[in-house]
């Protein structure tokens, strides 16, 4: 009852507040100004593809490539009808197998049809998800223990800044012929394909946070960590409650770097190997050559950019929940 | 000769700089009796907080070293508490998780859930901050801070508590309460406290003994100076008796006219915000005046008498 009553009193002086600052004014500028970039943007753009003439026909304006993105969306809708339409076959075939002769073996197949862009879009997100969550957890601790140690990060240091600046390209060819060589099963768990593209993702994407984490490790206020001396914290409660918190700022700096790496990677690499996601998306497209081409290619372009953007927006926010600092401005 | 509690003896302190070391402090003796309140006062970078820091075991000293209980200390540990200028509490812990976390770590198998909870609300009860426990850091004043901090170190049930400018950075109202807090404290609970000051007036009307340090480099003990103020002590009606101005001239004059230093004169070390009676500045300017015939008895009362009881104190 009493706590209702606060909650509700809480709400009565933050919405006034949130309120008196959004004067027109303001809505109009905040709103009003990044649509109107967008809108320049869009005009100069149909106002110039038409004139760049390619081999494809010319380069695609806004509105085609709208018109290709529709056309995307009802072939991945067609491709679904037709998988819905494979499995109710299926079944009934089954079925009357069954009621003929109940003994009868029945073969589930799954269903093979191409997949489609947005099918190329799950695939991405999954592969990009798995090499990064799979580099933080190798990272953030390595990060955490070369912060803590000098001798661990003079040790460290070279390897880190040596290996950072190679191309994740470079590393492809080695991490295929690793994972064809040692992932031999009968029963794969992962494609192989999809193994090569993580753990491209996974070696790029492992710097950034190694290094982000060790400098927010090192950069514990010295009055903290004497407060940890006098109160003779043990190595586990040290990082626990006084490293962890204090690197948390610094520890997202790096896990979004990598995220933003991890993604351009990705593309990257599934262009080169073949292996399915977006960026195999656009390198057929490319080889296709049909006139409409140049337009999904485009509009691969821009989901890529938007993917892109919502990735690190949810980082922003994991930062938000998992900070303590909630009134820091996150950008 | 009766055994103390805490032994300074022959402490010195090298820094390494790029152009060889620098010597902090040189051969600082000092002993404290349990349940004595001793502050430290000189002037800045003269290593006053440098002293401190050996005796918590932060700073380990190149020569001489520290004996707690007849124990040699080396590092630091929840027997000597410590009391930061600037609070350092953590700031994603609320009040009461900042002092939890001090209390599990030293109280770990020795007390109930329940005890600690109870031992954790009454410390934080005794600096009056048992209205404001479940804040965080951000959401509370400086001075609630500074309680919060010296709640953290009363509920390690320290030997000695070190107090390093606790008051420093607050304003003069608000140091005033803490100063009360910190002697009703000290009367209920006994602890041997070592304090490092630079408002004279603070020193003045919380010790039993005052040091005073010479200048930096290679500091030491200059002058110190008994307080035999009986207790409990009532900043108004102590401001007026005489043994009270007479400790404080003997502070400011040793500060002012044996070690002045141009600079500090004018700031840091400025007087007077105790009792704000407007007398620090006046008697500042007179010292100035005296500065040309400085006196040569300046090592004398490098001895401690440990005969000498301050018969004044009160339990």
């Amino acid at each position: 009852m009493s706590s209702d009553t606060i909650y509700e009193r809480k709400i009565n002086l933050q919405l006034p507040e949130f309120l008196r600052y959004l004067t027109p004014k303001k809505v109009l500028v905040s709103i009003g100004t990044p649509l109107m970039g967008i809108a320049l943007f869009l005009f100069i753009w149909a106002a110039l593809a038409p004139h760049v003439v390619t081999s494809l026909g010319a380069v695609p304006g806004p509105k085609q490539v709208y018109e290709q993105f529709t056309m995307l969306v009802d072939e991945h809708q067609a491709e679904r009808a037709k998988e819905a339409a494979f499995y109710q076959r299926q079944e009934k075939r089954n079925a009357k197998k069954l009621a003929e002769n109940p003994d009868a073996v029945v073969k589930i197949r799954d269903y093979t049809g191409n997949p489609t862009f947005f099918d190329q879009i799950g695939t991405s997100l999954f592969t990009v998800m798995a090499g990064f969550i799979l580099a933080a957890l190798i990272a953030i601790p390595i990060g955490i223990v070369a912060g803590l140690s000098k001798t661990v990060y003079a040790a460290i240091n070279p390897l880190i800044q040596i290996f950072k600046p190679v191309s994740p390209l470079a590393w492809l060819p080695i991490v295929t012929m690793i994972v064809s060589a040692t992932y031999v099963t009968s029963e794969p768990m992962f494609d192989k394909s999809f193994l090569n593209s993580a753990i491209t993702v996974l070696l790029c994407c492992l710097w950034p946070t190694i290094i982000s984490t060790a400098v927010g490790v090192t950069n514990v206020s010295k009055d903290l960590q004497n407060v940890s001396h006098v109160l003779n914290l043990n190595w586990w409660t040290h990082v626990r409650k006084i490293v962890l918190p204090s690197a948390i700022p610094m520890i997202f700096t790096g896990l979004r770097l990598s995220l933003g790496i991890a993604w351009m990677v990705l593309i990257a690499a599934e262009m080169l190997s073949q292996n399915p996601g977006l960026g195999k998306f656009v390198w057929d497209e490319f080889q296709n050559g049909s006139s409409n081409s140049l337009g999904r290619i485009l509009v691969a372009v821009v989901v890529i950019g938007v993917i892109g953007f919502m990735l690190d927006r949810t980082m922003l926010f994991l930062q938000q929940k998992v900070s303590w600092d909630k009134s820091v401005a996150l950008r | 000769m009766i055994e103390s509690h805490l032994e300074i003896t022959g402490v010195n302190m090298d820094f390494p700089t790029p152009t060889g070391p620098f010597r902090a402090l040189e051969d600082v003796n000092l002993k404290l009796k349990k349940g004595e309140f001793v502050s430290i006062i000189g002037h800045s970078g003269c290593g006053k907080s440098t002293v401190l820091n050996v005796v918590a075991g932060l700073y380990l000293a190149s020569k001489g070293g520290i004996v707690l209980n007849g124990k040699e200390v080396r590092e630091p540990g929840p027997e000597r508490a410590m009391v930061f200028q600037n609070h350092s509490l953590l700031p994603w812990l609320t009040a009461y998780e900042n002092v939890e976390l001090a209390v599990k770590q030293i109280f770990k198998g020795k007390k109930s859930k329940a005890e600690m909870k109870d031992w954790i609300e009454h410390n934080l009860a005794l600096v009056h901050m048992d209205h404001a426990m479940h804040k965080r850091p951000d959401e509370i004043s400086g001075g609630m801070k500074q309680r919060v901090g010296i709640a953290r170190a009363l509920a390690m049930e320290p030997e000695i508590l070190l107090l390093d400018e606790p008051f420093g950075a607050l304003d003069a109202l608000t140091r005033a309460h803490l100063q009360d807090s910190v002697m009703e404290i000290q009367a209920e609970l006994g602890n041997t406290i070592m304090m490092v000051t630079h408002d004279v007036d603070e020193a003045v009307l919380l010790s039993d003994r005052i040091v005073m340090m010479t200048n930096g480099p290679a500091a030491t003990v200059g002058e110190i100076l008994e307080v035999n103020l009986p207790r409990p002590r009532e900043r108004i009606a102590v401001s007026e008796d005489p043994d009270y101005n007479h400790c404080r001239h003997e502070v400011l004059r040793f500060l002012y006219e044996r070690h002045g230093n141009k600079e500090e004169e004018t700031n840091a070390d400025a007087p007077g915000n105790g009792n704000g009676n407007g007398k620090a500045k006046s008697d500042a300017d007179t010292s100035e005046q005296e500065k040309t015939e400085a006196s040569p008895k300046m090592k004398a009362e490098n001895i401690v008498d440990f005969n000498k009881q301050p018969e004044e104190k009160v339990a």
